[in-house]
Parts: structure tokens; sequence; C-alpha cells
């Protein structure tokens, strides 16, 4: 088999695996936009917030040291003791829970009937709010998160693939991990969603905020529960995206590749976020490799924002959002 | 028979029982418009009570007062002898009043099975951990509604669009699936905003015809407003008639009928 061919084998898989991720992210911006209508803005930060979170409490970091040292003149940093990464990632969880019902008391449930710009802007405010309270309760160095998943090469694929074509194909371990989590996610929620009151509740409220009051539902409750499910979603990104390439702000910028992602899948479809991830996850690789060097590289930067700007001019909609008729 | 004070049998045999519903002194403003002018009335357990007026005279409001869409400024009501707090629509829904709309509310990306599930929500109590793992309790609290649902299904003869997404339904099943979101609730209080409005002769038939089943075999007490005064007469125990916000006659279809006010309010009068 040509080289070229197994190279881009090798990018193709590559970029599933990464736009795994992307989708990842995509999802949990999905996931409210469809209960609530509103475009969350700090869902990449959520994400960054999450990690961090799970980093300082596996670390038994004291949160807010730096402020508590400033006021008080003290010098505490860690607790000094090691929490297990499954409690901590409960407690984490927790917080998330926690979190939800703080953006549901204190801002959403102001907002109720507002414009969608307003909410927007809402929910940009809220990004910046978590990122400054992330760095003062964890700090802003960078720092490594490791729960236990392997990393590295798969050295089962790169055996197999060496024998059968003499070129053994480079697949990481974390992003096969990725890859399975984010399957059993989309799964677990689909059916969540279809199969439970509360996911019926929760398209009843995604439909018709009147008609699922008069049966009963409290939107309130609803909302919480949305938002504490993207809280979950952005907490299994911020895991995957801080192992690979270690917990730091730039982290939040993720957030802005899941909108191509979201305007090729449609802003309303959970399937939508997982192709279109996958999409932009290997559209990018391939044309870097193969265009890339034609123009001097770098073409991941902008390949997909190039690719949702064509979408929305001939599709705006996406591949699978709900067309919008008129009807006069 | 005195049909005001409640207990009695009608003349085709059903049980009419004590006061279940009370509006006592209900006064609604937007801004500086009064919607509805210190209006008091009740509603008996078992009984069709209609609510009618010409356009815009507070009819769809009171129905807003009592699922709690509204709240009143002034004024008090009571259901089953206690007097309700200010409720959220959540709330009133739980406490066994449903409604249907006149512009329709469906979910219309759900089928209608789906949609006359979130009927049954109020109905059913596993928590969200139990729903998750799918086991026991919940697992049997679907089977048991979803049994209920079908009965409903039946009894409103929509089986055969039992799987269709409700956003493709003609306008006249749309109106009788959102009939049996509400009587899937197995409502104590059914409240019915122009259930027949923009319908032909036959399917108003047809509805009317729910309308008084419903009643018939579950013994729910229903409220309606509606414009066809010939089915309004034909249906209902008691009529209450609005106007311009106030209440101008309240009685059964004979005595509103006859009631000089009404006979006013709906032909004018004459100025000579």
């Amino acid at each position: 088999m040509p080289d070229t061919v197994l190279f881009a084998a090798e990018v193709t898989l590559n970029g599933l695996m990464a736009g795994v991720l992307y989708s990842l992210v995509a999802l949990g911006f999905v996931l409210i936009f469809k209960a609530s209508g509103i475009f969350n803005y700090a869902q990449g930060v959520m994400a960054l917030f999450a990690a961090l979170t799970l980093v300082g409490i596996m670390e038994g970091q004291v949160p807010f040291s730096h402020l508590i040292n400033a006021i008080f003149g003290t010098n505490i940093h860690h607790f000094g003791w090691h929490v297990p990464a499954v409690l901590a990632i409960v407690l984490t969880v927790g917080l998330m829970v926690v979190f939800a019902w703080g953006v549901n008391h204190f801002l959403m449930r102001h907002l109720v009937n507002q414009e969608p710009i307003i909410l927007f802007m809402a929910t940009i405010g809220l990004a910046f709010f978590l990122e400054g309270v992330g760095d003062l309760m964890w700090g802003s160095d960078i720092k490594t998160l490791d729960i236990g998943l392997p990393q590295g090469i798969n050295e089962t694929i790169d055996r197999v693939t060496f024998d059968a074509f003499g070129y053994g194909l480079f697949i990481d371990n974390l992003d096969i991990v990725a890859t399975i989590i984010a399957v059993i996610l989309v799964v677990a929620l689909v059916l969540f969603s279809q199969y439970t009151k509360q996911g019926r509740a929760l398209r009843a409220v995604a439909d018709d905020h009147q008609a699922a009051l008069s049966v009963g539902i409290s939107l309130n409750y609803i909302w919480v529960l949305v938002w504490s499910i993207a809280g979950f979603v952005a907490l299994v990104a911020g895991i995957m995206w801080g192992a690979k390439s270690g917990v730091q702000f730039s982290l939040s910028l993720i957030a802005l590749k899941a909108l191509p992602v979201l305007m090729l899948g449609g802003f309303t479809s959970i399937p939508g976020a997982i192709i279109g991830g996958l999409i932009i996850g290997v559209g990018e690789k391939l044309f870097e490799f193969f265009i890339g060097p034609l123009v001097g590289g770098a073409t991941e930067n902008w390949f997909a924002y190039v690719l949702a700007l064509l979408f929305l001019v001939f599709r705006p909609q996406g591949l699978f959002g709900e067309k919008i008729i008129e009807r006069v | 028979m005195n049909a005001m004070a409640g207990n009695y049998t009608t003349e085709d045999g059903r049980k009419i029982g004590g006061v279940m519903m009370e509006m006592r002194n209900i006064t609604l403003r937007f801004g500086g418009v009064e919607a509805i002018k210190d209006i008091s009335f009740d509603i008996l357990e078992g009984e069709i009570r209609a609510i009618i007026g010409p356009n815009g005279a507070g009819k769809s409001s009171m129905l807003n007062v009592i699922s709690g869409f509204y709240h009143p400024q002034e004024g008090e009501v009571w259901f089953h002898g206690a007097k309700r707090p200010s409720m959220k629509p959540y709330q009133v829904a739980q406490q066994g009043i449903a409604r249907t709309f006149q512009n329709i509310a469906l979910f219309d990306g759900m089928s209608v099975l789906d949609n006359i599930m979130t009927g049954r929500l109020t109905h059913m109590k596993t928590g969200l951990l139990s729903q998750a793992l799918w086991r026991g309790a919940a697992e049997r609290e679907e089977v048991a509604n979803r049994e209920f649902v079908e009965k409903i299904i039946d009894f409103l003869e929509i089986q055969h669009i039992r799987k269709t997404p409700v956003g493709r339904l003609p306008y006249g099943l749309k109106k009788r699936v959102e009939l049996a979101r509400a009587l899937a609730a197995e409502p104590k209080l059914l409240l019915l905003d122009e259930p027949m409005a923009g319908m032909n002769v036959e399917e108003k038939e047809d509805m009317s015809r729910y309308i008084l089943d419903t009643n018939d075999e579950f013994g729910t007490t229903i409220a309606l407003i509606e414009h066809d005064m010939g089915v309004v007469m034909d249906l209902s125990d008691r009529v209450v008639v609005m106007d311009y916000g106030r209440k101008i006659g309240d009685g059964t279809p004979d005595d509103v009928r006859n009631n000089q006010d009404v006979i006013d309010a709906y032909l004018g009068v004459s100025h000579d």
C-alpha cells in the first residue's frame, strides 16, 4: 500500500479522535440551547473550571489560598492529602450541580422572557466571572491532570498495522478512551431524554414553555437539571482536554472551536454536534496534510471557521438543524 | 331544583356536588387596563360551567387566573374549601387542574404518545436516580402510566396517530391531542379555552361529545370558554357571562338566555 494512503488513514483516525473532543464541548452547548434557547458562551470556561476543580480536589489544594494568604498573611497552599480520582470526580460533579443551581437562581431566573441576545450577553459575563473565580480559587499555573487514564501510543494497533502494511499507525490510547467515553455519554444522554420522565419533561420544556407549565413541569427544576448535565459534560470534556494538554486557561478557548462544529451540525441536534465535531476534526487534519504544505501550513487555525462560513452561506440551519419554514 | 346551591342531580342523572372552586371578588389589571373587575362565581363539583362573553370580555384572563398564569391584584381563589395562596402554573397543575389553550400549546417535536405522556408527569413520583437507572419502580411506573394513556387514546379515538409527530397533524386533531394530554392528568378540574374554535360543524359535534363523555364517565368538573352559543347552551349546566371585564349574568342556560343585560351585550342596545 502506498505510503500516502497510510499516512492519510493515520491522519484521518487522529482527526476522528480530535473531533470527538470537539463534539464533547459542542454537546454541552446543544443541551442548553435546546432546553432554554440560550447560547451558553461559558460552556468552554465551565470545562476549564471543572477540570481545575478536579485537579484542585485531587491534589488537596486549599481553595482561594492566594486570597487567604494575601489577607491574613498566612502561607497555606495545600491540605497535605490526596483524594482518589473517583471521589474527586464525584465531588466535582456535586460542585457543578451547585454551580448549575447558582446560575439559575442568581442569573437565568431573572432573565426569563428576555431577548436571546441578552441571555447570550449574560453567559459572556458568566464566562468572565467563572474564569476569574477559577483563577482565584485554584491559581493560574498550568496543572497536570492524571486520573489514571492510559496515555501514549497504542502498541497493539501499532504492531498489528505494522505487520499488515509495513507501517505502524500511531493512535494515542487517551484518544481511544475519549472516544469510548464520548460514545457512552451520548448513548446515555439519548436514552435519558427519550425514556425517562425527566427526559420527557426536558424535551417538553425545550418545545413549549407555556404548555410545559400547564402539565405541571417546574421550569426552574428543568433548567437546574439541564445546567447540571451541561456541567457534567463540561467536566468530561475538561478531563479529556486536561489529560491531553494539561489544565490551563487556554482550555476555555476550545469553546471557540465548538462554534464551527455547531454551525455544521446545527444548534439543536445532538447527533449533529457529534458528526459536526468529527467532520471538523478529520477535515482540518486532512486539509493540513494535503493542502497545508502548498499554502505554508498552519491551516488548522482557520480551516474550521472557513468551513463554517461556507455552511452559513449555503445551509444556515446546519446538517441536522431544524429547517426554518416561515408560513405566510 | 336549586342549581345555585349545589348537591343535586341533573335531568340526565349526573350528580352535582358542593362548591369545588370559588372566585371571590377577582380584579385583574394590566397597567391601567382592568381586564377583570370584581368578579365572583363558583364552580360546583361535577358540573360543566361555561364562561361566555363578547371578544375582549376577559374570559381567557379569568381562565389564566384559575390556572395560575395570571395573578389577580385583588380577590381570592378558593379551592376545595381552602384559600389558595399565590401559585405558579405548574403548582396549580400539580393540584389537579389541567387546561388547554386557545391557540393550542402542544410539544410539536414530540409524538402524540409522548405529548399525552407528559400529562402523566404529575402522577409519576420516582426520583431522578431511579429514573436514570430505569429499574424496578421507574419501569413499573412507566408501564402503568402508559396503560392509562392508552385508555385516553382509545377514549378520544386517536389510535391511528399515536406515533405521529404532533407538528404534522391537522388543526382539529391537534385540539383533540391537547384535550387528551389534559385528560391524562386525571384532573379534578378541567379548563378548556375555546375547545371548538375554528372547527367545522362535524368536528364541533365530536368535541362536544368528548366533553360530555369526559364529564359523564370520569366525573371531571369542567370549566370552558366558548363562542358558539348553541354549543354552550347544550353543554353547560351553568353559565357565567362577562362583558368588558364585568359579570353581567350567571345562571342556567335558560336564565342567561332571557337576561336582558346579556341580550344587550350580544346584540347591542338601540339608543332611541
